[in-house]
């Protein structure tokens, strides 16, 4: 009211409009950062897709999804390495996966803020950040020194270790993010508390559980290091999980660092390979969880 | 001061007529604890079956706390503890070795915020249905939508059971909730603040939808707004600081209450 007063009277107008004006200024500034900063962002992914693109689009070919690893310059193809990261990363998943949620929802519902719940919770983090070589000397240690030999198995064990602790933080997350009034009707009905987790809390989770999942295997199929120590790759066709396996990341790793050209091609290839797959799978999820949300 | 038998009832035909019903939940001299806070303070107070209560009172005065303790909702957060008597049913459900869920089948619950389970509409009914009894599929059917019609929704999401409940409006969800509810065949409803949420019509539609249930089930009602509990009330009980001020008739509450605190908190004079 007395401010009304004085700007009518002329008084202070040139103060408030320096205000306005200095307002004004630093919106426009912080947009402008922010701005900034996402094109900084944006500019560091679209160059790695562009470069990836670039340099593995040519060597995108039928040969490659149909031939094993071959000599260099014998024209080979990186299908044993594909099917290999799918059968280990696949298989890290159905291990990594049911463990993480059951660890996440004990963390949420059960453990809560209990000495227990509070340790796992810190190891798991602990693990979250762990040096993904030690990883893979861990699981050496475990599953490839006792059977003395490297095995696919042993490789997505190492994965599977990489899994669960993403899956682990993001299912206590979210089910977190449930409001406890849904828990509270949901006891009020007399269900117990098992059903009350699993049909309405983890329900109305889902989709940031999937989430979670997406994210785990999109970490693990790009994961080299734990692997060179567990299923040490392969250059022949192999189904057989108890031997070494091939696999892309290990595969790229042994190809980019190589003197031949046309294996440093198939490693720009299978790098793309690699993005687009994870990418597909991230689609194809997200696609399914919308059309499936009720 | 509580429960006293009204002293010129022949007067009051309602009155008579409401201390005339069986008792379906009877507390006394309730006490309840968060931690070391102490929040009811000697309640006792009587629910005449099928009939609405309307608690009212300033925020943080109880009375959301002894509807809580009415299905042991308190139960799920350690620390929470309520000592003295609630009979229901010939039983003292403060007791240990109760059924919780069985006690929860026939005292249900309805929230402040619309609460839907993420999943269809069909199911959030027939979730708490499926939770106590085994029903055949037609069963079932005809379960959910009796459940739809008592609320009067059934007509706008006939069409569409198989939809998601969260897609419906704000009032909607809140009736969905009641059926949900009703759907257990409880014997009594307690509702906490039912309508704050919502916007006058549904609020309206609610509120209706009271006068019928009352019929059939014993209805504990929570509310901030004095006219509605004017409204929908058969008996009022007003709290103040964890104690039980006064209860009576609602029309003798709004018109000639015996305490002056409830005078004053009616005519708006604090809370």
């Amino acid at each position: 009211m007395k401010a009304h007063v004085v700007s009518q009277s002329g008084a202070r107008l040139p103060r408030s409009d320096f205000q306005a004006m200095r307002r004004r200024l630093t919106d426009k500034l912080a947009t402008c950062m922010s701005w900034l900063a996402m094109l900084i962002v944006v500019s560091v992914l679209g160059s790695i897709l562009w470069t990836l693109l670039k340099n593995g689009l040519p060597g995108l070919t039928l040969t490659l999804f149909t031939h094993s690893m071959g000599a260099p310059g014998a024209g080979g193809g990186l299908a044993n390495a594909i099917v290999g990261s799918l059968l280990q990363t696949g298989l890290s998943i159905l291990l990594g996966a049911p463990a993480g949620l059951l660890t996440g929802i004990f963390l949420a519902e059960y453990g809560a803020e209990s000495k227990l719940a509070r340790s796992v919770r810190f190891v798991s983090d602990m693990l979250l950040s762990a040096p993904s070589i030690l990883i893979g000397l861990f699981i050496y240690m475990l599953l490839v020194e006792p059977f003395g030999h490297f095995s696919g198995f042993a490789g997505a064990a190492a994965l599977a270790v990489m899994a669960m602790p993403i899956i682990v933080r993001t299912t206590e997350d979210m089910l977190r993010l449930v409001p406890v009034s849904m828990r509270e009707a949901g006891i009020a009905l007399g269900a117990p508390r098992w059903r009350v987790i699993l049909f309405i809390c983890v329900r109305a989770a889902r989709g940031g559980i999937m989430t979670g999942v997406l994210l785990a295997i999109a970490r693990v199929t790009g994961e080299t290091a734990p692997l060179l120590f567990t299923s040490l790759g392969n250059s022949e066709w192999s189904l057989d999980m108890r031997r070494p396996m091939a696999s892309l990341p290990v595969a790229i790793y042994q190809y980019a660092g190589s003197a031949y050209q046309d294996w440093m091609q198939q490693a720009w290839t299978g790098a793309l390979v690699v993005t687009l797959g994870v990418l597909i799978i991230n689609i194809v999820v997200r696609v399914g969880i919308r059309g499936g949300r009720t | 001061m509580q429960g006293k038998p009204l002293a010129d009832a022949e007067t009051d035909a309602a009155a008579a007529a409401l201390s005339d019903r069986p008792i379906a939940i009877q507390v006394n001299n309730l006490d309840f604890y968060y931690g070391k806070t102490h929040a009811l303070h000697g309640i006792t107070l009587g629910f005449p079956e099928r009939s609405v209560t309307g608690m009212i009172g300033p925020s943080g005065c109880g009375k959301s706390t002894l509807l809580r303790v009415l299905n042991r909702m308190y139960d799920l957060y350690p620390g929470q503890r309520a000592t003295g008597e609630v009979l229901f049913a010939g039983q003292n459900i403060l007791g240990n070795g109760l059924d919780m869920n069985a006690l929860r089948s026939r005292v249900g619950m309805v929230f402040q915020k619309p609460t839907p389970f993420p999943m269809s509409i069909y199911d959030n009914i027939a979730f708490g249905i499926r939770l106590h009894e085994r029903v055949s599929r037609s069963e079932m059917d005809g379960r959910v939508e009796d459940a739809l019609r008592r609320v009067a929704l059934w007509t706008e999401v006939k069409d569409r059971l198989q939809a998601s409940a969260t897609a419906l409006s704000g009032g909607q969800q809140q009736r969905l909730c009641i059926a949900r509810t009703i759907a257990v065949r409880p014997e009594v409803i307690l509702l906490d603040e039912p309508t704050s949420a919502l916007d006058p019509v549904s609020t309206a539609r609610i509120e209706e939808l009271l006068d019928e249930l009352k019929t059939e089930f014993t209805i504990a009602i929570v509310t901030h707004n004095m006219q509605q509990a004017a409204r929908c009330a058969d008996q009022v009980a007003f709290f103040y600081l964890g104690e039980l001020v006064e209860v009576d008739s609602t029309a003798r509450m709004f018109t000639a209450p015996r305490e002056s605190r409830t005078q004053d908190y009616i005519t708006g004079r604090f809370g």
